[in-house]
């Protein structure tokens, strides 16, 4: 068991949470009120999905070796497009009004990702600078869309989205699960799952078996501008405005380190959109566990560094032959144990 | 003759950088009367002397094929350490031996784990830059004012040139980063190592190159010119902010890569990245001097033309094999 690749961060996302309910034994406690569940654990949930959105189009980025740092910049003008819409409508309350600004907003995401997708796939250019491009501009182009104000908007619809519950659980939490479970069938049931890790682990040799990873490639940016839309349709909702300038500011890299705590290799071919989740939540913990013990906020940094680090050490093949080579001197017996440990590491 | 055309297709986005600052010099000067002051063109190097430092830091680091996201976090660290250990007393040239240290560390920390553990210099300069960062916010939250004598002294001296035109110190200090970069990338082992690897690490290696002690040095000199750079905005600003700097790691990567310099390594030049910096800084003068724009127009500006010039290096790279 402390071989399968999920052990880890689940076991660090358990003790995290452990350390909370020792910390506040109150921290489990979920109640019903108003016909909604109330509680931490669903604040983590609630909170953490726009994450969970963004890292699981991250992950399918990194699955064929790319990385998509414009996520952030897409986050904000999806979500300031639609602000912009609502906000000129005559009724914010209706539902057709609310759809379109939606509709608006995907759409747009999709054709930025497809932008970063022609760059990465039919120009060649390498993925951290074609989405760099995007990453810098599309600030520009958010703050551009909202003319550098925060467009505050009163749509109950649109609220939903982002702040509200069906069937007593949150709406963002419930679009989440549906995307993961869609995303999963589609990746497992199918041959997709198998040609995005043969486009990751070897894009010359699985063009030459047949792969079309051109188009494969290109199609993981789209989804993943889609991603980011939604997450950003999220965040804008959760709290009935759009930011220009802050929305999903870092996003980025709370989502890559999401994807890489999750077992995910950034060099490509070998994803669990499992593991992307339970990063995701795990980072999310994190932020809530600082804020629930008291440590000041801004360590959180600090902490987010320390477990990149770890996470990258451990999944470095060089660390380990290193780390394995020092511990030879000791009996045969003792190494070979050892080694195991090493290994499952 | 196939290597003569190599070779002028190398200075191909050098030349269209080049052309570019003295289009936007020139619609400048036509458009707005003001612009055609030398005393213009040097408010951009006093404005930009930090980013020019980070930036020739940041070239090394590229001409290896490498990338290193932690500039800014180390810049704001800089100027945080500095306001912070002066507010307390210790003596400014302590202070300045102390940040360089800092930053001079940090980037071979980076460097080293980056070589010897094999992990992409990309998640391990993100790191970087969380530690950084996170160090800034625990040693203040808030901006912390410098009112020492040395600082300020060498924030306000004006440096005279001919013509009545003047400098800050920065820009001197900046201009001296300038050359002796120059002359490490040009005429020493060291900087032929660098251009080595960035063509081909495997070669280099098999070629009996340093490549170890090179590929972390460099991640060690841009770290040092970070802290410097750090230093120099401290002087720019007089305070230290947690906030200081952030995205600035974009604007050196895109400075780098309008002046030319191939992201994929091995080549490049210095020289490029100060015509990078300027055009950069052009542009956010031409947009302040316009006056409708908004400030968000440098951002998709510098977007479009990180493009143009990545579809340019693609071109001239594709041609030349």
């Amino acid at each position: 068991m402390i071989k399968h690749r999920l052990f880890w961060p689940t076991a660090a996302l358990i003790v995290l949470l452990l350390g909370n309910f020792i910390a506040h034994p109150a921290f489990f406690s979920v109640e019903l009120r108003e016909g909604h569940l109330y509680g931490s654990l669903i604040d983590i949930l609630r909170f953490g999905a726009p994450l969970i959105m963004v890292a699981l189009g991250m992950t399918l980025v990194i699955a064929t070796g790319g990385i998509d740092l414009s996520v952030g910049s897409v986050v904000a003008i999806s979500g300031a497009i639609a602000c912009l819409h609502l906000s000129g409508l005559e009724n914010q309350d209706s539902l057709g009004g609310t759809a379109g600004a939606v509709g608006i907003a995907l759409g747009l995401s999709i054709v930025l990702g497809a932008c970063n997708g022609v760059l990465v796939s039919v120009l060649n250019i390498q993925p951290i600078i074609a989405t760099l491009i995007l990453m810098v501009a599309g600030r520009g182009l958010a703050q551009l869309i909202t003319d550098g104000q925060i467009i505050t908007v009163n749509s109950s619809p649109y609220q939903a989205i982002g702040g509200g519950f069906v069937l007593t659980l949150p709406v963002s939490i419930l679009i989440a699960v549906a995307v993961f479970v869609l995303a999963s069938l589609l990746v497992r049931k199918s041959a997709l799952g198998m040609l995005l890790e043969a486009v990751g682990g070897n894009p010359e040799a699985s063009r030459l078996a047949g792969v079309r990873s051109r188009r494969l490639i290109w199609l993981t940016y789209v989804v993943c501008g889609l991603c980011a839309g939604i997450a950003g349709l999220m965040i804008s909702s959760n709290v009935s405005s759009a930011d220009g300038n802050n929305a999903g500011l870092w996003i980025e890299l709370d989502a890559i380190l999401a994807v890489v705590i999750g077992g995910t290799a950034l060099t490509g071919g070998r994803f669990s959109f499992a593991g992307t989740v339970i990063g995701a939540l795990l980072i999310q913990t994190l932020s809530t566990t600082v804020y629930t013990l008291g440590i000041p906020p801004q360590t959180t940094l600090l902490f987010k560094a320390v477990v990149v680090m770890a996470v990258c050490l451990v999944q470095s093949p060089a660390f380990r032959r290193k780390l394995v080579r020092r511990r030879k001197p000791k009996p045969v017996t003792r190494a070979r144990q050892d080694e195991k440990v090493e290994v499952s590491a | 003759m196939t290597t003569l055309t190599a070779s002028r297709q190398r200075y191909l986005p050098i030349i269209a950088t080049f052309a570019l600052l003295v289009g936007a010099y020139g619609f400048g000067a036509a458009q707005y009367e003001a612009f055609a002051s030398g005393q213009v063109v040097l408010n951009i190097l006093i404005d930009n002397a930090f980013l020019l430092v980070v930036a020739i830091g940041m070239t090394f680091v590229i001409l290896t094929g490498g990338i290193d996201l932690s500039v800014g976090a180390v810049v704001a660290l800089s100027t945080l350490v500095s306001a912070r250990l002066l507010a307390a007393g210790v003596s400014p040239l302590v202070v300045l031996v102390l940040v360089l240290v800092i930053g001079g560390t940090l980037g071979l920390g980076m460097g080293a784990v980056i070589h010897y553990f094999e992990l992409q210099p990309f998640i391990v300069t993100l790191a970087g830059m969380f530690l950084a960062r996170g160090l800034c916010y625990t040693i203040s939250v808030e901006s912390i004012s410098i009112t020492d004598g040395f600082f300020t002294t060498m924030a306000q001296t004006p440096v005279s040139l001919p013509g009545g035109m003047h400098v800050s110190t920065s820009v001197v200090i900046a201009v001296i980063v300038l050359a002796v970069a120059a002359y490490v990338l040009h005429f020493t082992r060291l900087g032929r190592t660098v251009y080595a690897i960035g063509g081909s690490e495997q070669s280099a290696m098999l070629m009996g190159l340093p490549v170890a002690r090179t590929k972390i040095t460099v991640y060690a000199i841009s770290g040092l010119c970070s802290a410097l750079g750090g230093v120099l905005l401290a002087f720019y600003t007089l305070s230290g902010n947690a906030l200081h700097a952030v995205g600035m790691e974009l604007d050196a990567i895109a400075a780098v890569v309008i002046g030319g310099t191939i992201l994929t390594g091995g080549t490049g030049y210095v020289l490029g990245t100060v015509l990078g910096v300027l055009v950069l800084g052009i542009i956010q003068t031409l947009i302040t001097f316009d006056g409708t724009l908004s400030s968000w127009w440098t951002k998709i500006v510098i977007g479009a033309l990180l493009f143009v010039f990545i579809v340019l290096q693609r071109l001239v790279s594709r041609r030349a094999r």
